[in-house]
């Protein structure tokens, strides 16, 4: 049966924390291997995973999930992969979400898709290149399916438009902490507390932040003010860093009780 | 065309981040267009920099490979700095000096669009910082050099398949990190709105002079309008001038590689399907999941999995067809050419031309067809010279091919 990101902002909420919410590419370094890894990752304290799709021109990611991405597409990563994996961490217990550019899923067909990821029982999809203009087939699929449309805000979203956004989003509000493409920054953008407050001022949606966020402790000063804090490029360094496939399921393990205690602060 | 869109192709998938930066510039574009100040600044530019009007040259003895066809070539090669590609930039940089951003970056193929981009932003006096791929730095290493000299920052990509789409990728990435000094001047009518519309109206001076001056010298309008399409552009705004004229045929000629059928090539109408590639929705060259696959051309300009949305728009309302020219057609014609009219062509336009080769003979004598001219060849001589077998260390005539000899 399968739980929604509600559940885990609900959660998270009653405890009086921020949810955790960690990404890596499926397929990453290998089908299998991914799988281990996202368990690994949700037993050791995040609360909604994001499943990436890999794709050939990820132009909003840097360079640390680009490597990860090529890695997983050369091991055979299709969207039929993708959605097996969404299956199997599902089954294992995982609140998952997919992060997918737009091309995999038009190709895909975009109704086949819905219905592909519901009966993996995936919860909702993160379209970082999916405006609002362009949302119209998307929004009847995803509604006929209970999948969650996670749209994004960005610092430089006029608040006009942060209400068009949130106007067409469900599940929560992805809010971008910076101008930038993915990757670990050694400080969190002040813009992202600023986004937030804008974007809390006409949603009751829950709101989380990513992009850059690396530690602990970056963690902890997000959960002060955001519901959900967002984990990537990190964990995906974990295992590209990893002398072993053993050794990287430690690695992110250690990093998801990290941030989970940050959350918690 | 609707906010964007050109029948189900084109609009905008980008990242939120880039959303306000293309309002800004959709704004910018469109109180430019009415400033008579921004055009008169524009039109000087073009004629006292760029040198405009360039003429329509009668290819009288190109033409006898073309089926008796009267040939006229619109010459773009004749532009400072060697392309159509400068119209473009003129207009993009006036547009970045108006918005206040003193930094420039572009992509860049066949290395022209970077050049035409470090040209203006040297004559603006902006910071400018060009991406090629990897692959490209090494196939045009002259426009490399051409750019430092000019005092552009040249990075070359190394991601991916180290071509045009990887260096648009970057330039993309660059651009969400630093859209608030800096404008993307994209180079060809791809690209989220309102790129293919803009970059169009800057080019349409193409079509506009084309048809002015056929009607001068043979009073009447050609039958056909031919171009090459890598991106789109020179052929778009050759095209503009001639689209309500609904007699005249328009034909763009893509990069067939080393022929459709080895799925060597960038033939994205003959061998693509409907996606989303660099922010709008057009032809492209994917697999069955929506990974794009990889494009091959002899001619890097014309590298590109993707094409313009309008194009695409113009393919499926039948207004405008499409056929792919090999590598080897091409670079029969940029022979032809070299030695019939002591032009040598950019092998982007030969492929053009290798298309007027062909519609020529369809149309028969009492034709008259204009080619887009889009680029002159100094770029593509070291190409040429390996493809046609010539040593480069030597220079007597007879060690020229057979083909480059004759003409072939
Ligand atoms: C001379 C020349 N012609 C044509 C092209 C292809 O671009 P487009 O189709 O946008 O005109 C290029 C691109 O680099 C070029 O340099």
């Amino acid at each position: 049966m399968t739980r929604h990101v509600s559940e885990a902002f609900a959660t998270a909420k009653a405890e009086n924390r921020a949810a955790l919410i960690g990404y890596l590419p499926a397929g990453f370094p290998n089908p299998e291997q991914s799988v281990k890894l996202i368990n690994a990752m949700v037993a050791s304290g995040v609360d909604i995973i994001e499943v990436g799709l890999p794709y050939s021109d990820p132009l909003m990611d840097g360079p640390v999930i680009q490597q990860a991405v090529d890695q997983a597409l050369a091991a055979g990563t299709t969207t039929d992969v993708v959605l097996n994996i969404v299956k199997q961490v599902v089954d294992a217990g995982a609140i998952a979400v997919v992060m997918s550019y737009w091309n995999p899923i038009e190709r895909f067909g975009v109704e086949e898709f819905a219905a592909g990821l519901e009966a993996a029982g995936g919860s909702g999809v993160i379209a970082p290149d999916l405006t609002p203009e362009e949302a119209g087939d998307w929004s009847v699929a995803s509604d006929a399916h209970a999948i969650d449309r996670i749209l994004m805000v960005a610092p430089s979203s006029t608040d006009a438009r942060i209400t068009a956004i949130v106007g067409v989003t469900s599940g929560f509000v992805y809010a971008a902490s910076t101008m930038g493409v993915t990757g670990a920054r050694t400080t969190v953008s002040s813009g992202a507390h600023e986004l937030v407050a804008r974007t809390r001022a006409v949603t009751s949606l829950p709101i989380a932040v990513g992009l850059g966020v690396s530690t602990g402790d970056q963690a902890a000063e997000i959960a002060a003010y955001a519901d959900g804090v967002i984990v990537g490029s990190a964990f995906v360094r974990r295992v590209l860093d990893a002398a072993s496939d053993e050794a990287a399921i430690e690695a992110v393990s250690d990093l998801a009780k990290e941030l989970a205690a940050g959350v918690r602060r | 065309m609707t906010n964007g869109h050109y029948g189900p192709y084109g609009g905008r998938f980008v990242p939120e981040a880039l959303t306000a930066a293309l309002d800004e510039l959709d704004a910018a574009f469109r109180a430019a267009k009415e400033d008579p100040a921004f055009i008169n600044e524009l039109r000087a530019l073009e004629r006292d920099y760029t040198g405009r009007p360039n003429p329509l040259t009668y290819a009288k003895r190109f033409s006898e490979h073309c089926g008796g066809a009267r040939v006229y070539l619109k010459r773009e090669d004749l532009n400072h700095t060697g392309s159509h590609k400068i119209n473009n930039v003129l207009g993009q940089a006036l547009l970045t000096q108006r918005m206040g951003k003193k930094r420039m970056i572009a992509e860049t193929g066949a290395g022209q669009h970077g050049v035409a981009t470090a040209t203006a932003a040297a004559l603006f006096g902006l910071e400018c910082t060009v991406y090629m791929g990897l692959e490209d730095t090494r196939r045009q290493a002259l426009n490399v050099a051409r750019m430092k000299l000019l005092g552009a920052e040249v990075i070359p990509v190394t991601a991916g398949s180290q071509t045009l789409k990887d260096a648009i990728n970057e330039a993309m990435r660059d651009w969400v990190a630093s859209v608030d000094e800096t404008h993307y001047v994209l180079g060809t009518v791809t690209g989220p709105a309102p790129f293919p519309e803009m970059v169009r109206y800057f080019h349409s001076v193409i079509g506009i002079e084309a048809r002015e001056q056929i009607l001068a010298v043979e009073g009447r309008l050609p039958d056909a309008v031919v171009a090459c399409v890598g991106g789109g552009s020179n052929a778009m705004g050759l095209f503009s001038g001639f689209m309500e004229d609904t007699q005249v045929i328009l034909r763009g000629y893509e990069a067939g590689g080393d022929g459709v059928e080895t799925g060597r090539h960038s033939a994205r109408f003959s061998g693509g399907t409907p996606g989303v590639l660099h922010g709008a929705r057009t032809y492209v060259m994917q697999d069955q999941w929506g990974q794009t696959a990889p494009s091959h051309s002899i001619s890097a300009g014309m590298d590109y999995p993707g094409v313009g949305p309008e194009h695409a728009w113009l393919h499926d309302t039948g207004r405008a067809s499409y056929e792919p020219v090999t590598d080897a057609e091409a670079m029969e014609a940029f022979a032809i050419l070299s030695k019939t009219e002591g032009i040598i062509p950019a092998i982007e336009s030969a492929h053009g031309l290798a298309g007027a080769m062909r519609i020529g003979k369809e149309l028969g004598p009492d034709s008259v067809v204009i080619v887009n001219l889009s680029g002159r060849g100094d770029k593509d001589v070291a190409t040429a010279a390996r493809w046609f077998g010539i040593d480069l260390g030597a220079t007597v005539s007879n060690e020229l091919s057979p083909e480059m000899r004759e003409g072939r």
